[in-house]
């Protein structure tokens, strides 16, 4: 097996194993972690796609594509992170000062 | 350069540019102004009118327009396309911004005091952004591009959602997020094997080598996944309502009438211009019940919600219904009839003057939920005495959105009635008059509680005469393009795709 189609392939598990979460995550949080996994498997199988003529030089557009895409993910993956805390803040009972904090802070339930 | 362009006829302007850059502009201004910012409504409604009437009148004297960003050519440059449907949405992007900038001004300014309010200081760089990146969309040549614009969508629409910080309001919001982000990662992945298939993302380069074959049908099914989650296209509509319910009446203007039909311009690019080959008859008419199945599903919930924006909000589940009839409707056996070729331009009838109609509507109630301080159903009696004008520009544009003539969304419908009736298809014209009947129920229901007397104790608060005309002005707009059809149907025929009048399944 060639170099590129293993991460190719590593990128398609990793676009499942996100999917999954994304789709059944049971918190925000794990959602939007799921979202990113989803995106770095995308990433993965698009860079190992710029290599596939083994004789031709490697295609530099991808590349370009991937950085503009990373940005994006990131950008979102921002907006949804404060909406999830500002939802726990407004949504979560008050504590006492002192308690410990929900294990999963950003659950929206 | 400029001289030699002006020697070959071509417009010196590139407007497709302008219409894109200048409000990104007045987003970093307006970030820039803070509390000032609501100055910038008035000039940026002119000159965002101005820029997509040039625009117009370019593609009329010239055809399609292509823009190569700094002098770089396909499949290596990015290129900007004007035809005539970017520019006609164009228009519509600058009509309804500018009533929703315009309709905000009073809101979103600074508090009693002249103090910075938070709301006020979030909201115009989002409005301007939401402005930008629709008006990418419209003249993007590129399917990277519309990935950009998509995403610059998505942000500032979720953000506009979340404006209130109420924990409805988040809720819906990071529930949007989710599916929208779910969405655009589908089209990215869905690019990526276009992108190794064939080698360019160029709309036009892509149609040109397109051949039948497996990558690209999962390419574009990939794509279509992503696409109708972000245009709420059933099944996928669960996210919509709450979002649009619950973001404040001017967001939800702008989120209702144009940020989900950004998505369908692209559904449009992708079906007719880059491969048309690959729809099969079952493709076409599976997508077609899905619309269907969206207009029946969206009008039944519609009849059933208590509050006003939610019942605007299902009925824009149930007008996008429409948009996926022209799937198989497109074509309608045009070789032999070419009267019935009709289906693409009706529906892009229908997407614009439901755009108009729907800005319109939410605009009008924005103004009804400031009189009444909610917008409970209830709530609404007599409130057409106290807000005649409003309340004449809710009906003006139900009458947009039931489909009677003689309205924008009449002459939408009537084209995709002909289409049906002439491809013998005649189960989709049941559907398109079954749907305009349960828009008639929806909307009678406030409209009646609009002109019943009151009788309910407390005071109605004032909304002056001119903020009301701003909904009346876009819902006679949506009845003007019934009245004026032929204009806007010539500009649509402007770098019409091939496949928009022989059919997707032929």
């Amino acid at each position: 097996m060639t170099a590129p189609a293993l991460y190719g392939l590593c990128g398609a598990a990793l676009v499942g194993i996100g999917l999954y979460g994304l789709l059944a995550g049971a918190s925000a949080l794990r959602r939007i972690l799921g979202f990113n996994v989803v995106g770095s498997g995308i990433f993965l199988y698009f860079g190992s796609l710029a290599a596939r003529h083994p004789t031709l030089a490697v295609d530099p557009v991808p590349q370009a594509m991937i950085i503009t895409g990373i940005v994006v993910a990131l950008a979102g993956t921002a907006l949804a992170v404060a909406i999830a805390i500002r939802l726990h803040d407004e949504t979560a009972p008050a504590r006492p000062p002192g308690e410990a904090e929900d294990r999963d802070a950003c659950d929206p339930r | 350069m400029p001289a030699t362009l002006a020697d070959l006829g071509m417009p010196l302007v590139p407007w497709a540019a302008v219409s894109v850059v200048l409000p990104l502009t007045a987003a970093l201004v307006a970030a820039l102004l803070g509390r000032h910012a609501h100055h910038l409504a008035v000039p940026m409604a002119l000159a965002g009118i101005a820029v997509a009437a040039l625009a117009i009148l370019d593609v009329v004297r010239h055809g399609v327009i292509e823009t190569t960003i700094g002098g770089w050519t396909p499949p290596l440059g990015i290129a900007l396309r004007l035809d005539g449907l970017g520019s006609a949405f164009l228009a519509v992007i600058a009509l309804v911004g500018a009533g929703v900038t315009l309709f905000a001004r009073a809101g979103f300014g600074p508090d009693a005091e002249g103090r910075e309010t938070r709301r006020g200081y979030a909201f115009w760089p989002l409005v301007f952004c939401t402005i930008g990146g629709l008006a990418a969309i419209a003249v993007a040549g590129d399917l990277f591009n519309l990935y950009v614009g998509l995403e610059l969508l998505t942000v500032t629409a979720v953000a506009l959602v979340a404006l209130d910080g109420k924990p409805a309001a988040l809720a819906a919001a990071m529930r949007y997020l989710l599916f929208a982000l779910l969405g655009s990662l589908l089209y990215l992945l869905g690019a990526a094997i276009l992108y190794v298939a064939h080698g360019t993302l160029d709309i036009r380069l892509l149609s040109r080598s397109a051949d039948p074959e497996t990558a690209t049908l999962a390419a574009v099914v990939l794509m279509t996944a992503g696409l109708m989650a972000k245009a709420a296209l059933f099944p996928l509509h669960g996210w919509l309502p709450p979002a649009h319910g619950s973001a404040p009446a001017p967001a939800s203007a702008l989120l209702s009438a144009l940020v989900v039909k950004a998505p369908f311009i692209i559904m449009l690019r992708l079906w007719f211009e880059v491969a048309p080959e690959i729809a099969t008859s079952v493709v076409a008419q599976g997508l077609g019940a899905l619309g269907a199945a969206g207009i029946l599903v969206g009008s039944l919930l519609a009849l059933r919600q208590h509050r006003l924006k939610l019942v605007i909000a299902y009925s824009t589940v149930a007008q996008l219904g429409y948009l996926m009839l022209v799937f198989p409707l497109a074509g309608g056996s045009g070789e032999q009839q070419p009267w019935s070729a009709g289906a693409w331009t009706g529906v892009v009838f229908h997407a614009l003057s439901h755009a108009l109609a729907k800005g319109a509507m939410f605009i009008a109630a924005g103004a009804m939920a400031e009189a009444i301080g909610d917008d409970r159903m209830d709530r609404l009696d007599g409130v057409g005495q106290h807000l005649p004008i409003a309340a004449f520009a809710f009906g003006l544009a139900a009458v947009s959105l039931m489909g009677l003539p003689p309205s924008g969304g009449f002459t939408g419908k009537y084209l995709l009635l002909t289409s049906a009736f002439a491809s013998g298809q005649w189960w989709w014209a049941v559907v398109m008059i079954g749907g305009g009947l349960l828009a008639a129920g929806y909307l009678f229901r406030p409209l009646s509680r609009l002109l019943a007397k009151r009788e309910q104790p407390g005071a109605l608060l004032a909304v002056t005469r001119w903020r009301q005309a701003i909904a009346l002005g876009l819902a006679m707009l949506s009845v003007l393009l019934g009245l004026l059809s032929l204009g806007p149907y010539e500009l649509l025929q402007i770098g019409r795709p091939g496949s928009a009048v022989e059919g997707l399944s032929s």
